[in-house]
């Protein structure tokens, strides 16, 4: 069926003659301009277009495809780099050079690829709906489960094994069902699932604040805000290379040009700290820069969380970076501007509390439709205007997400970084983890680190003091407590991103590093109270020491130094 | 012949209206034949069967229901050549210097394809601007876009001035350009650019894209538009490195709060409209570096925040998006130190890409990071001391407050002439730095101190 553009006002197209479904994708225009329904309203239609609609004129043809925005899925998702719609950027850059000018469809898997399929299953078995048929290597260390489409299932007829295209029969049923590797799915439609599980297993991502101070668990949800220069796209994008997760699923929605190159660039080179293959054989980024089309920014999003819920009914743990939520945030509100809805909040759409815990609640632990065990840790920047946590994209993420790791500008300034604020950070799933931490990191790790908590807060009381009468106003002990809290900032809680050790610290480290400060505030407490002179307590060597053994290769060597050596300078003080 | 219109049904502020026109497309140019003769240019924002709505560049003044409307039938283009270097246009690109139009080599869209992330090559070459707080605390590099956040009353412009003319990648002899694209800025400053740009002979190598105050506030949307759009072509055509000096972001952003207002848009923050990240994301977004070309495109914009607030949208949207920002404050400069560049604030982003061993210097990071912490602290303790005095404070603060004095009186403060290269400024740095008790520098390795540290480096 065709139609024809009634009227062009910037991305929004409203178009008449046909009868489309909401969320269809429609071709607009001579040149195929991708969009898709958001408004039917009599016998027009309003299109949100995905490309630059510059030139285009009432009365250029529409057609209808019928279907609504979905994503491909099969092998050869990762490593691939796609913009918000699944175009592949590297296919894009072939078709049309440096730029990207519109028109251009490109598929999101390549279909002249061929993989190894072997299957798992024979003539004669049935199947149902998720279950698995077969694998492919996909990359060195992922192997891609080839699973029936959610929404078929019947008895297999014929089932081949070999070299295959993704879009070639690999198995049909007795009932006429024909299945490929590849199958489709709308992205705005979350892929079902068995049943959800209550996370129980942190999300190791070697950055201590996080690990140590406010974990979050694999399968739940975290929002990292803060204002520009606080460092939020470092630790996004930290997480997406450390975390002990199978996949990752890199968002950029919205965000510098030049930072996403870097990131194209920096991650075919990174190892993977577990296999020591790069990071890249396990990663799908999707990038749509900010001067990319608005409505292909908003569509992100979804396109990335789609790949995640296919990794994770293979079973996979899977973690998804989006940075930013607050830019899909403004695409929705700038498309919601352009309908000329009646807005909510700040001119936000009234619908962005809803889309937002929508897109929060594809995170999870599950049992797929096909029994296997995976999740997806969703972890979302937000950037809020002017850094005001107040305003309507964070307060509606604090409403949903379960961690809350809060930048804060001033500790950016003063290079302390990862600038998380301790304060005002927070985890909920610190209670639900314990059990794991006690198990597997050190029966004493949840007691340590309720203790350094405690002594940070109790930090945070005395510089209100200090700031009124100076610090050597305060009794000994108070200045004790300011000191080994100096400790845990700078030496546990500071983090290089950038040093080539720091940069990852296993929880084997954070544990021993934490527990060396804590004996230092044992042994100083205890010499206080035998009448040795605070300074001559803090001019040890040993503690200044401290300070730059997590920057050692040979950690274990160097804290056991220090360790010796704090023993020995804290007996030649004595005291009474 | 491309047919004229008088179709005219409504003119409100600088937007017009027409009735019953072929198909138009959406963003094409326009021109309207005032009665008096004279011709305007628009552009059209909403098309449809029955209504189209042009935005008017030089304004509606003078418009009347009897203006004949011309749709040329394609977007606004630039003619682009290598001649238009040395050459002063107005904001909409025609001559203002009394010289020929610039015969075009090519006609380029103006507003400018995206890049693809994939074809992007990360910045990492280093720029010596001369300038220490901005090569040795917040270090350009090419392809980068990082703009100034000042405020009105501030030396902002000297500041651009020196980084136009200092500004080079040591030990590299490529060509290189400078477009300057003014935007509501007053006959005087655009002065004083001019003069110093013939002065220095700067102006040759220059493009100068000219709208002034009392200029129509909407020519002011496609002002930087033009002379990004001449920048892209002189990089990635010509293989030239462009830096381009927006002047005032400030400016444009009123501008397009106004076309907002005009077509009766809901507003967002402050007036502003919902899109304006998207709009000022598609001007600043125009800065890189592609992959296998020769050229580049830096950025170097001025925003005069109102009432000095970072916090304000058009501060807040740019941070965003920018890969950095140097603050100008206006506490150093009522002290008197110029650049009064407050380095707290300020950020270069790429800066640990364009720095190090083989590009600056093998310490530069460390000595960077220890006096940002340096100084953060002593400005802290700069608090302490009005309430307690300065007695009170410990031996360790009070060389930390000493610190942060001398790091402002020799480490900020320079001529405005004085073309600092790389080393200058680290060894100004390692110079202060001494000053401080060796314990404190934890955040430079042994090694380094060894190698640079005054005490160290001369036995």
């Amino acid at each position: 069926m065709k139609g024809e553009i009634y009227r062009v006002a910037g991305p929004v197209v409203t178009i008449t003659g046909i009868k489309p479904k909401m969320y269809d994708v429609v071709h607009v225009g001579h040149e195929g301009l991708m969009g898709e329904v958001i408004r039917i309203k009599g016998d027009k239609a309003t299109v949100q277009v995905y490309e630059d609609t510059s030139g285009i004129k009432p009365g250029e043809p529409v057609v209808n495809t019928g279907m609504s925005l979905s994503v491909e899925l099969g092998p050869g998702l990762l490593e691939s780099i796609y913009d918000g719609i699944q175009r592949p950027l590297k296919v894009l850059q072939e078709k049309m050079g440096d730029f990207i000018e519109r028109g251009v469809t490109a598929n999101g898997l390549d279909r002249e690829k061929n993989w190894e399929f072997k299957p798992v299953l024979s003539a004669g078995d049935s199947v149902k709906g998720g279950e698995i048929i077969g694998v492919v290597q996909e990359t060195e260390n992922i192997e891609h489960k080839i699973m029936v489409p959610p929404t078929v299932s019947g008895t297999v007829e014929e089932i081949k094994s070999g070299k295959f295209k993704v879009d070639e029969t690999i198995c049909t049923l007795t009932n006429g069902a024909e299945i490929s590797m590849m199958q489709k799915w709308p992205v705005r439609k979350p892929r079902p699932v068995n049943k959800k599980f209550i996370p129980n297993r942190p999300l190791i991502t070697g950055q201590r604040i996080l690990d140590g101070l406010f974990p979050v668990a694999k399968g739940g949800t975290a929002a990292i805000p803060g204002p520009f220069g606080s460092g939020k796209t470092v630790t996004q994008q930290q997480l997406a290379k450390w975390s002990d997760t199978d996949i990752v699923v890199y968002i950029g929605c919205g965000e510098r040009g030049n930072e996403m190159a870097d990131v194209l660039n920096e991650f075919p080179e990174l190892q993977d700290p577990k296999t020591g293959r790069p990071l890249m054989e396990r990663t799908v980024l999707i990038a749509n820069t900010s001067n990319m089309p608005v409505a292909a920014r908003e569509a992100s999003v979804y396109t990335g969380i789609t790949i995640a819920e296919y990794y994770r009914d293979m079973g996979y743990d899977v973690s998804l970076m989006a940075d930013s939520s607050s830019r899909w945030a403004e695409a929705m509100r700038e498309i919601s501007s352009r309908l000329e809805e009646m807005p909510g909040e700040e001119g936000y759409p009234a619908y962005l509390s809803a889309r937002l815990s929508e897109f929060y609640e594809r995170a999870g632990v599950v049992r797929s439709l096909g029994g296997e065990e995976g999740s997806i840790t969703v972890i979302g920047a937000v950037s809020p205007p002017g850094g005001d946590f107040s305003e309507p994209v964070t307060q509606n993420t604090l409403r949903i997400v379960k961690v809350f790791w809060a930048l804060d500008a001033k500790l950016a300034q003063r290079r302390h970084f990862p600038s998380i604020n301790w304060l005002t950070s927070y985890s909920l799933y610190t209670q639900g983890l314990s059990d794991w931490f006690t198990e597997n990191v050190a029966p004493d790790w949840v007691p340590l680190r309720d203790n350094a908590m405690d002594l940070l807060q109790q930090e945070s009381e005395l510089q209100e003091i200090v700031q009124l009468v100076g610090s050597d106003a305060l009794p000994e002990d108070q200045q004790l407590i300011l000191e080994i809290c100096r400790m845990i900032r700078e030496y546990f809680l500071q983090q290089n991103a950038f040093h080539p050790v720091d940069t990852y610290c296993p929880f084997d480290k954070q544990y021993k590093l934490l527990k060396a400060i804590s004996k230092y505030s044992d042994m100083a407490q205890a010499a206080l109270e035998n009448g040795v002179p605070m300074k001559d307590i803090l001019s040890l060597g040993s503690k200044d020491e401290l300070a730059k053994i997590k920057f050692e290769e040979d950690f274990d060597g160097a804290l056991n130094t220090v360790l010796t050596k704090m023993d020995k300078e804290f007996a030649a003080l004595g005291g009474n | 012949m491309t047919k004229e219109y008088k179709t005219i049904t409504e003119i409100a502020g600088p937007l017009i209206f027409l009735e019953k026109t072929e198909p138009v497309g959406y963003g094409e140019l326009v021109h309207i034949n005032l009665p008096d003769g004279t011709t305007k240019r628009g552009q059209v924002l909403d098309t449809s069967a029955d209504i189209v709505a042009v935005q008017v560049f030089e304004g509606t003044g003078g418009l009347n229901e009897e203006s004949g409307v011309v749709f040329t039938g394609e977007t606004i283009k630039l003619p682009v050549s290598k001649d238009m270097l040395g050459r002063i246009l107005s904001g909409s690109g025609e001559p203002l210097d009394g010289g020929p139009r610039i015969v075009p080599e090519d006609r380029v869209d103006v507003n400018g394809a995206s890049m693809n992330p994939y074809s992007r090559k990360p910045p990492e070459d280093f720029i010596q601007t001369g300038i220490s707080t901005i090569d040795g605390t917040n270090t350009l590099v090419r392809g980068q876009k990082l703009p100034i956040f000042s405020g009105s009353g501030l030396p902002h412009n000297e500041i651009a001035l020196q980084i136009a003319r200092q500004a080079k990648v040591p030990g590299s002899t490529e060509d290189f350009a400078v477009v300057f694209a003014a935007m509501g800025i007053t006959n005087e400053e655009a002065q004083y650019f001019m003069q110093d740009f013939e002065k220095t002979g700067a102006l040759e190598r220059a493009v100068v894209f000219l709208n002034l105050a009392d200029d129509p506030a909407v020519e002011r949307i496609i002002t930087p538009r033009l002379a990004l759009t001449a920048a892209e072509y002189l990089a990635y055509e010509h293989d030239m490195h462009v830096l381009v000096i927006l002047t005032d972001i400030t400016n444009y952003c009123e501008a397009l709060r106004q076309m907002g207002a005009a077509r009766e848009e809901v507003p967002g923050r402050r007036g502003y409209p919902g899109y304006m990240y998207t709009d000022l994301a598609s001007l600043y977004e125009r800065a890189g570096v592609i992959k296998g070309r020769k050229g580049s495109v830096t950025q170097f914009s001025i925003l005069t925040m109102p009432g000095d607030d970072i916090t304000h949208p058009i501060p807040d949207l740019s941070g965003y998006i920018t890969e950095g920002q140097i603050v100008v404050s206006r506490e150093l400069h009522r002290k008197g130190i110029y650049p009064p560049i407050n380095v707290l604030p300020s950020l270069s982003r790429l800066m640990n890409s364009g720095i190090g061993d083989g590009k600056t210097r093998d310490d530069h990071k460390a000595v960077s990071d220890q006096m940002y912490a340096g100084y953060a602290e002593g400005r802290d303790l700069r608090g302490l001391v009005a309430i307690v005095g300065k007695e009170a404070l410990s031996e360790r603060d009070q060389r930390i407050l000493e610190f942060a004095d001398l790091f402002e009186n020799r480490f900020v403060r320079q001529g405005r002439d004085e073309d600092r290269n790389i080393e200058d400024t680290l060894n100004v740095a390692w110079d202060i730095l001494s000053e401080l008790p060796e314990a404190l520098l934890t955040r430079v390795d042994n090694k380094y101190i060894e190698k640079y540290h005054p005490a160290h480096k001369s036995n």
